[in-house]
């Protein structure tokens, strides 16, 4: 704005300066062959480098899952074969019921914990108070997952930790938390609830900061209070947050790999191991390029649809004001 | 947002006194246990690697470290080649998010204020490609570097993350956010379409970049899955990876030595913390419909 009124030009009529920005826009020859290829120079670093390590990548892994390739010997095609081993192999299928195991469990919590400190977070509180818990909820986020699972596997010593520890002033006997497929799976979630669950908390204060403090009046003034109040206004009043907040959820904790490889490495047994892990295991340890590659074609499938069907049912129970 | 959330403060419906000071209380009763959970180990894991090592698996746990010994972190420095990790990490880190920031920039200004045939196609196509995850791109990412020889350098993990559809979208939106008489005022004064972008757009851009490269850091710094993938020797891990693998060498031996290197590899996300939280925050949550 500064530069407009600072120009030499500008203090031409009206007209003139419009002539002259048309001038120099689209004047001369030179100037409009310029015109078009400039978006593209801007674009090229993006678009090259998305299509390169993107775009591309998505059409090979396609169709890489058609063949069997150990990147030493020359690849032969196989057809659905890779699908088929796939989807019968043992440690596919148990992996795959572990993630949607996990994503049930995992995103429900971090959802509900999410959704009930916001709240208490955004009623009538001291703002340093606010402040406070708004950062340390946010705090485990910027964390790294791995150095998260390498203390937390200390915490979660079934001698020594500090989690049993704390059950046993309580009186509750020492729980073999990575040495059973129960706990160690329970470890898995917990580890992953503690620092995610940040960011829906997050998502939640913002859809509960748009909520019309009207609202709220007209709820009490017909009688509504306490927990009354969140279930007959907030809850529906906040459904296009949870609808976001939950799709991206859901889809992070598909992908879950950092916190099961450094707890547990998939075990005992394959009781902690994930989707993603198999896909990591299948490529880089037996060198299954193409099944890998399928097995990350389902997963994927599985995520598009997943997301699909949550934009559908939100159609139904979603209130936008 | 920090404006419409202060308006929205008092939810209370109208209540005696007494009652609301008791519910106020409970919830942050309630928040504080919650706080305790989520600070209580990163609290143990800073008091524990100020321990000697034999203290390490003390209990009752301690944490608050009141007689601070430093030799875990010197063994820690013995045992592990850490001012490599934090060299490795910090050119991957660094170079990342000024390539972000870059790309992002042009990319997200073409976007927003030149205008081309197939714009709104081609941002369609830089959107749908954020639903894609990256586990199932990796295995051809990781042939692409094999094949042109650039497996178990710095350079794999660099390259292929510089291109950043979150990024050019962030980027985008706020372009938008400045007003088109800008270019119009700078191609009076003579000013190519480079020059206005370069003179004008990108200084006052600056906040949004800042959100790309803050958001960039804190993500590569902490990432795991494409190093453990893409190198292989010791000399070319980021911190995270060698932490686990120091991890995994000395089993449960000297746990407060693993732990000064888990308290070290944090520092730099906790100065991110401290003087960008706001950013980071809101670029975590952006595109939420917030």
């Amino acid at each position: 704005m500064s530069t407009a009124t600072s120009t030499p030009t500008g203090t031409g009529s009206e007209p003139g300066r419009r002539q002259a920005a048309h001038k120099n826009a689209q004047g001369t020859k030179r100037g409009r062959v310029q015109q078009r290829w400039l978006p593209w120079a801007f674009l090229a670093p993006t678009i090259a480098g998305m299509g390169i390590f993107t775009l591309l990548p998505i059409v090979a892994s396609i169709a890489l899952a058609f063949f069997r390739w150990d990147i030493i010997s020359a690849p032969t095609f196989v057809g659905f074969d890779n699908f088929a081993e796939v989807v019968q192999d043992p440690t596919v299928r148990v992996s795959f019921l572990n993630t949607i195991v996990f994503v049930v469990v995992a995103v429900a919590l971090q959802l509900g914990l999410a959704l009930g400190l916001a709240i208490m977070v955004q009623e009538k509180l001291p703002a340093w108070l606010r402040v406070f818990f708004r950062s340390a909820f946010f705090f485990p986020l910027i964390l790294s997952a791995a150095s998260v699972s390498i203390f937390m596997r200390y915490l979660f010593n079934e001698q020594f930790g500090v989690v049993n520890w704390l059950l046993s002033i309580v009186g509750i006997p020492a729980v073999p938390w990575l040495t059973t497929p129960g706990g160690s799976a329970a470890v898995v979630i917990l580890v992953y609830v503690w620092q995610n669950f940040g960011f829906s908390f997050l998502l939640f204060i913002g859809g509960l900061a748009s909520i019309p403090v009207e609202t709220y009046e007209a709820a009490s003034i017909d009688g509504a209070t306490g927990w009354r109040k969140h279930w007959f206004v907030t809850l529906p009043l906040l459904s296009p947050t949870t609808l976001v907040a939950s799709v991206m959820a859901i889809i992070n904790a598909l992908q879950v790999f950092d916190q099961p490889y450094v707890l547990t490495r998939g075990g005992p047994g394959d009781s902690t191991r994930t989707a993603v892990m198999v896909i990591f295991e299948s490529a880089f340890q037996r060198l299954e390029f193409g099944q890998a590659s399928a097995i990350g074609v389902i997963l994927t499938l599985i995520i598009m649809a997943i997301t699909a069907a949550q934009f559908r049912l939100s159609k139904r129970f979603v209130f936008y004001q | 947002m920090t404006t419409i959330q202060e308006r929205v403060t008092t939810t209370e419906p109208v209540v005696t006194r007494k009652k609301r000071d008791w519910s106020v209380a409970v919830r942050v009763i309630v928040l504080l246990i919650a706080s305790v959970f989520v600070l209580g180990p990163v609290l143990w894991t800073l008091s524990t690697s100020l321990r000697p090592p034999s203290e390490s698996f003390k209990l009752p746990p301690a944490f608050l470290p009141l007689n601070p010994d430093l030799t875990s972190y010197e063994q820690v420095f013995k045992q592990l080649n850490i001012a490599a990790l934090v060299v490795n990490s910090a050119l991957v880190t660094g170079l990342i998010a000024v390539g972000q920031m870059i790309t992002a920039a042009l990319a997200g200004y073409a976007f927003a204020h030149l205008k081309f045939r197939g714009r709104g196609a081609l941002f369609s196509i830089v959107l749908a490609t954020m639903m894609v995850p990256a586990q199932v791109t990796i295995v051809p990412v990781f042939m692409l570097i094999r094949g042109v020889g650039l497996s178990d350098t710095l350079l794999a993990l660099i390259i292929p993350a510089i291109p950043t559809a979150f990024g050019t979208f962030l980027m985008r939106q706020y372009f938008m956010g400045l007003p088109g008489e800008l270019a119009e005022a700078a191609a009076i004064d003579g000013a190519s379409p480079w020059r206005t972008f370069r003179s004008v757009y990108a200084p006052l851009a600056m906040p949004g970049l800042a959100i790309v490269g803050i958001l960039a850091f804190n993500f590569h710094w902490n990432e795991f899955f494409r190093p453990l993938i893409m190198t292989i020797s010791e000399q070319n891990f980021t911190l995270p990876l060698g932490l686990v693998s120091l991890q995994g060498n000395l089993g449960t031996g000297s746990i407060s030595v693993v732990l000064a290197g888990v308290v070290l590899s944090m520092i730099p996300a906790l100065v991110v913390f401290m003087f960008g939280q706001r950013a980071l925050q809101d670029g975590l949550t952006a595109g939420t419909g917030k």
